[in-house]
């Protein structure tokens, strides 16, 4: 849904821009040094992109689905690094306490998360639990009007920077099921709060995971999501088809920019006699890239405005995120085709991204869980 | 104190400008347009001085159909305060555009008038100067710095041998070149509330001027494209060609 299409073109067209003439010239020099230069952190502050989705009330932008998955396109046309360091506090990282939170909590951190004062973390992957999320063991047991949490966390983005976690800890140690984990929210100078050391990644350099290890980590007992305890599972899965469908507008948007880098190269190369885009074997690789990031962003798009219609989405979302996620790995390996010799090195943006786009199939629900989903929810409907 | 900018809507300077087949003008069918970079950097200039607690009141003007209002809403998320909009799908040449200037200031009597040298689609570079002399105020063009000094402005100007400093009597008419400043970028929200701050439409007819162009255009031509250079071998040899083939010295 767009709810002013005007102030929505200025909006796009401002951060087209932004992307243009900061982002994307420092694309490389983030890469080299692992890190987004503090000048260009401020100016994603001050753009206002930490509260996207964040309601104007406390600050944000109150973006629909639809104006979040436009302005993910944009961002994604550059390296997925920058959208790292906000994407945790336009989903789980504020979501969680908007949907669920008490007032008292939400007045509490998401104006601060809005502005980008405060970066968030959400962790809910363990050593020993990933795609089978409601496993999980980090554990949180009342002691007074504190819980105490115990256990590790592992590939938490922004862990490092992070100032809130939003936590997920089993409360109830007998109901070894979904419905014994709560979400916490835990501040990140709180004592037995413990970072690693940050992981080394195969791309997206600049953003930064790590582990965080709860020991004897005591969180007062109102820091609670909703104020009570065995919902936060289901706090989580509220927020995750808004989750799949950014994380899937990103991949149209890194698509387009693949293609576009794809097509002037090949526009300029020449081989027997004429430019390699002339070539019909390489228009197949043009025009099927292109076919796909079309049909990826019209699923988007699609999946974006029934969600804001409310709509369940879960399977769209799920479709959107498969589809998008492989895709862009597609149009990926076909850019770096294009370039022929060059795509192997460094010099050329295609072989970073290629290695950028390779953690779109794994997180936020590997592949193979999207396909799960969708099936299941297949099954469910014809029951 | 009040100042007032002109902006202008105009091609973006990304676009590839085409010319019409028939030769009457430039293709703007489906063509992206934004802001002349004069005039983002006019306005930030603005920006600045109300920063600085110079100014205290933005008025952005600008003349065009009524998509340029988008041009406004832009300058009014960048921190102006209100919007003036002279709407008119008339061509507006650089004389007119001054006349309906005119009658902005001797409505609004702004202290300092800040409008961008040229614009990037006609490239003129008048309608500064005619708004000054219509106004009778003192302008100082292609500005790099300016320093307002109590009723007086100090503006730096670049000229083709270096830099002149003028000090003018407020109210003045200064235009600005590329060097003043680094204009911002909107922030987003600045752009959601732009849509609340007010801006006022008006008609040539509502201030008295009439657009009855002086000019006529003839004809718009494309640049010829740029023939491949050549290497030679010696300085001797350049000299020889620039003397006796180019013939330009
Ligand atoms: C860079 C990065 C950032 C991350 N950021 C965060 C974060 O901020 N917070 C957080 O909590 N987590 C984060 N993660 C973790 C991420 O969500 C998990 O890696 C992901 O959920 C997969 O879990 P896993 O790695 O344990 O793989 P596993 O679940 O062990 O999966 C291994 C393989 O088995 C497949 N598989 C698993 N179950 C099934 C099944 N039932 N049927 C078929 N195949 C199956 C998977 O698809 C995969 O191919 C991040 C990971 C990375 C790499
Ligand atoms: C790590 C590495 C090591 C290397 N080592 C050596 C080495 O030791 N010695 C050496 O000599 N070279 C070496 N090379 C060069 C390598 O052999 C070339 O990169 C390769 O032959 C492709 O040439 P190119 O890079 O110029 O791409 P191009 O030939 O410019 O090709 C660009 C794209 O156009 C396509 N294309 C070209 N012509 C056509 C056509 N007619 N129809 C359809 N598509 C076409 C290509 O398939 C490719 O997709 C190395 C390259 C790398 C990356």
């Amino acid at each position: 849904m767009i709810r002013d299409e005007e102030t929505l073109n200025q909006l796009l067209d401002t951060l087209r821009r932004f992307v243009r003439e900061r982002l994307v010239p420092s694309e490389q020099h983030v890469a080299e040094e692992d890190r987004i230069p503090d000048d260009i952190l401020q100016e994603m502050k001050a753009m206002g992109l930490f509260g996207l989705s964040i309601p104007e009330a406390y600050g944000g932008l109150g973006l629909t689905m639809e104006e979040e998955a436009l302005v993910a396109m944009e961002i994604g046309r550059t390296s997925p690094a920058f959208r790292s360091i906000f994407g945790t506090n336009n989903g789980i990282g504020s979501q969680g306490i908007l949907i669920d939170g008490t007032e008292a909590q939400k007045q509490k951190y998401i104006p601060r998360l809005a502005t980008g004062e405060l970066i968030s973390s959400f962790c809910l992957t363990e050593p020993d639990v990933g795609s089978d999320a409601g496993s999980l063991r980090t554990t949180a047991i009342r002691d007074g009007d504190h819980y105490v949490l115990n256990g590790t966390k592992r590939y938490i983005t922004n862990g490092p920077e992070a100032g809130l976690f939003t936590v997920m800890a089993r409360t109830d140690p007998d109901n070894k099921g979904a419905g014994g984990i709560s979400a916490f929210i835990v501040e990140g100078d709180t004592p037995g709060l413990i970072r690693g050391k940050p992981d080394h990644k195969m791309g997206q350099k600049g953003a930064h995971t790590c582990d965080i290890i709860f020991d004897n980590c005591r969180v007062p007992a109102e820091n609670i999501i909703g104020g009570r305890e065995g919902v936060g599972f289901k706090t989580a899965m509220k927020v995750l088809d808004r989750g799949r469908l950014h994380i899937s507008a990103v991949c149209v948007g890194v698509a387009e920019r693949l293609l576009a880098d794809a097509l002037h190269f090949a526009m300029e190369r020449v081989q027997f006699g004429k430019p390699v885009a002339e070539h019909q074997l390489i228009q197949a690789l043009l025009a099927d890239s292109k076919a796909e990031s079309y049909a990826g962003r019209c699923m988007v798009l699609d999946a974006a405005r029934q969600k804001d219609e409310g709509v369940n989405v879960s399977t769209l979302a799920s479709c959107t995120k498969l589809f998008c996620s492989e895709m862009v790995g597609r149009v990926a390996d076909r850019a770096v085709q294009i370039h022929g010799g060059a795509g192997y090195m460094a010099e050329y943006a295609v072989e970073r991204f290629y290695r950028d786009v390779r953690l779109f199939r794994i997180y936020e629900g590997t592949s193979q869980i999207q396909q799960l989903v969708i099936a299941r929810n297949m099954i469910r409907e014809a029951q | 104190m009040k100042v007032l900018v002109a902006v202008k809507r105009v091609i973006d300077y990304n676009v590839k400008v085409r010319v019409k087949p028939d030769n009457t003008g430039v293709d703007l069918a489906n063509v992206k347009m934004a802001m002349n970079p004069f005039c983002e950097i006019a306005v930030e200039e603005a920006v600045r001085l109300k920063e600085k607690g110079v100014a205290t009141e933005i008025v952005v003007v600008s003349i065009g159909p009524k998509a340029a209002q988008e041009q406004i809403r832009t300058a009014l998320a960048l921190g102006a305060d209100r919007g003036i909009h002279i709407e008119t799908d008339e061509e507006v040449q650089s004389l007119q555009a001054a006349k309906l200037l005119k009658a902005v200031v001797d409505k609004e009597e702004p202290k300092l008038v800040i409008l961008g040298k040229q614009s990037i689609d006609t490239d003129n570079n008048q309608t500064g100067q005619m708004l000054a002399a219509l106004a009778g105020m003192p302008q100082g063009t292609f500005a790099s710095e300016v320093v307002v000094d109590g009723d007086k402005v100090n503006v730096t100007r670049e000229v083709d041998g270096g830099l002149v400093t003028v000090q003018l009597n407020l109210p003045a008419v200064v235009t600005t070149d590329l060097r003043l400043n680094e204009p911002r970028y909107a922030s987003l929200p600045n752009i959601m509330k732009a849509k609340k701050k007010p801006l006022d439409t008006q008609s040539p007819a509502d201030l008295g001027v009439d657009l009855t162009p002086r000019l006529t255009t003839l004809k718009v031509e494309a640049p010829q494209t740029r023939k491949a250079g050549i290497k030679v071998g010696s300085v001797e040899e350049l000299v020889d060609k620039l003397k006796n083939e180019a013939k330009v010295i």
